[in-house]
């Protein structure tokens, strides 16, 4: 949408331009409502909870409380290294995959790609009680790796990638041949960085998936060592303070801060990864 | 095979393997596991595990629970899938529009995307919360009773389902604002030449251009609609009384609560066969007749 552009023919004119504005601010103002409630609630001493004057005194003693009542810096720190586990070992993994999908001729690949695609629909989150007894087998139940492993391989990932690989130019990648590369020179020196775009949103669209993943990190793990911050969190507000919305609440908002603040600070390169990465 | 092409399919094997292998761990072994377990009994301190044929299917049948969960997740589905769908095609089209603020208003809509279900969850929760949450101050204002909307079997399903929508009309929007924006102007000018209508406009240039977008938007709909659980374990634990109870959360409280896993392995078998042919008809029917530029 360039701004020398003419006028779109339908864009709204006088009385029914302000109507769309104004409907479409009410829903936005009803949309965030939930969350500025929630900060209103964080950022004021538990008194002012459900008392809106403009006077009430700001304090960030909720914050502090909460921090004490549970271990969420290691929260922070479990979460952090799962997803830094998950995102590192599914670039590395779909990388390779997405690589032969893309460039190798072999029998069984189109069975091996339609395996691949299962997973679309067969989602490991839905298989959680199998997992499960495979993790008891490893004896890995509680333990970081056994949230990260049913994702590592991601068929979402090999098949963005793939899709991004097939519209590299087969001629750069004979002129790297011609030179000598080797198959791995030529995808680390010509198909990665081509690729970039897509790895930025990818990279992107895992982080908040797995930061914000609940169930099967619940189920897999019992103890603050392992226990990833959604967990910590809900294992924090179903306790001993469930009444205290307040200290919730700042809870809540510090758990999500990180990829709150990334969204409002990098907002132009959120949306275009999401669209572009489709799927979690 | 020539030497190369042998050399080629070795190398493409081995780029393949590591994450076929995780694949196969991880999605196809528990896929046809789960099937397999779900024709024996769960073992016992006493009682081992045995072959007992369709009887976990029996119990399904004839399980209230199940049934319950089932209508309950259709009426789910049911209500936030058209809703959210509807919501992200207007609140695209409003943003689309050249209106005031509305980057502000775009990030209104998206943010709740980046939120952790788990914190959505805790947000409402507070919301909802009789006599003390925001809702029940605003219903207080205008004369309304109190409200237990969470707690009530009337209502819980009902505020749960708002709930998902909330959490995923802005992440649909931005698919279909990526799609309106690549519609040619042209033809909007062709359009307005011939006189038609904004609403005419609407309904026989962008909306079926827009169709592979719902497709797609659509396929998503549902697969999460039987897969998002997380703000049910947090808001209601399914209850009261099982009005919030979901396919997969029932799967994971029998799994996990009860532990009862050989019927947990047939409760999921089911959902698995039930995602399987929302899947066939979605792709197979509706795609016919989706229209492709």
């Amino acid at each position: 949408m360039s701004a020398a552009a003419r006028p779109h023919p339908y864009a709204p004119t006088g009385a029914g331009r302000a109507i769309e504005t104004a409907a479409a601010w009410t829903l936005a103002i009803l949309w965030v409502l939930p969350l500025a409630y929630a900060v209103w609630a964080a950022f004021h001493p538990p008194e002012f909870t459900t008392r809106f004057t403009l006077l009430a005194p700001l304090t960030l003693d909720n914050f502090a409380r909460a921090w004490i009542a549970a271990p969420f810096g290691r929260y922070f720190l479990n979460t952090f290294v799962l997803v830094t586990m998950i995102l590192a070992c599914q670039l590395v993994l779909c990388t390779l995959a997405a690589y032969a999908f893309a460039r190798y001729a072999f029998r069984g690949r189109d069975v091996a790609f339609a395996l691949v695609l299962a997973q679309l629909m067969i989602m490991p989150d839905v298989l959680i009680v199998e997992n499960y007894r495979t993790m008891a087998k490893f004896n890995l139940v509680d333990t970081i790796p056994a949230i990260a492993l049913p994702y590592v391989a991601s068929a979402f990932g090999i098949f963005l990638l793939r899709q991004t690989f097939k519209t590299v130019p087969k001629e750069l990648d004979d002129a790297a041949r011609v030179e000598g590369a080797s198959a791995l020179q030529v995808l680390l020196k010509v198909y990665v960085p081509l690729a970039r775009p897509i790895y930025v949103a990818y990279g992107l669209v895992s982080v908040s998936y797995h930061w914000n993943n609940f169930l099967w990190p619940l189920i897999v793990t019992n103890s603050v060592e392992a226990r990833p911050l959604t967990v910590g969190l809900q294992v924090f507000s179903s306790g001993d303070q469930g009444i205290d919305w307040s200290i919730i609440c700042a809870a809540t908002l510090m758990t999500s801060a990180p990829l709150l603040l990334g969204f409002l600070l990098f907002q132009r390169q959120f949306v275009p990864s999401f669209m572009r990465a489709g799927i979690r | 095979m020539t030497p190369a092409r042998h050399t080629a399919a070795i190398h493409g094997w081995l780029l393949l393997l590591p994450a076929m292998a995780l694949l196969a761990l991880f999605t196809h072994w528990p896929a046809v596991a789960t099937f397999i377990d779900s024709f024996y009994s769960t073992a016992r301190p006493r009682r081992p595990s045995r072959y007992v044929g369709f009887d976990n299917y029996e119990q399904i049948a004839s399980d209230p629970v199940f049934w319950q969960s089932f209508a309950n997740n259709l009426w789910f589905a049911l209500g936030t899938i058209p809703v959210s769908i509807a919501l992200a095609m207007v609140m695209a089209l409003w943003v689309n529009d050249r209106i005031v603020g509305r980057t502000l208003v775009r990030m209104a809509y998206f943010t709740p995307t980046v939120l952790p279900m788990i914190a959505v969850a805790n947000i409402w929760l507070f919301f909802y919360t009789p006599q003390y949450g925001l809702l029940e101050q605003i219903t207080g204002l205008f004369g309304g009773s109190s409200r237990n909307w969470l707690g009530s079997k009337d209502t819980a399903l009902f505020a749960v389902t708002i709930v998902a929508i909330w959490k995923e009309a802005g992440f649909f929007m931005i698919f279909y604002l990526a799609a309106l924006q690549s519609i040619a102007p042209s033809l909007a000018e062709a359009a307005a030449l011939e006189g038609a209508s904004r609403w005419t406009f609407f309904r026989r240039v962008q909306f079926p251009l827009l169709m592979p977008t719902t497709l797609f938007v659509l396929v998503n709909a549902v697969i999460n609609a039987f897969r998002m659980v997380d703000y049910i374990v947090v808001m209601t634990k399914g209850g009261p009384d099982n009005a919030t109870s979901l396919l997969l959360f029932y799967v994971y409280q029998v799994g996990f609560n009860f532990w009862d896993t050989t019927y947990a392995a047939a409760l999921t078998t089911v959902l698995l066969v039930l995602l399987a042919a929302a899947a066939a008809v979605q792709y197979g029917w509706l795609e016919r007749r989706v229209h492709y530029r």
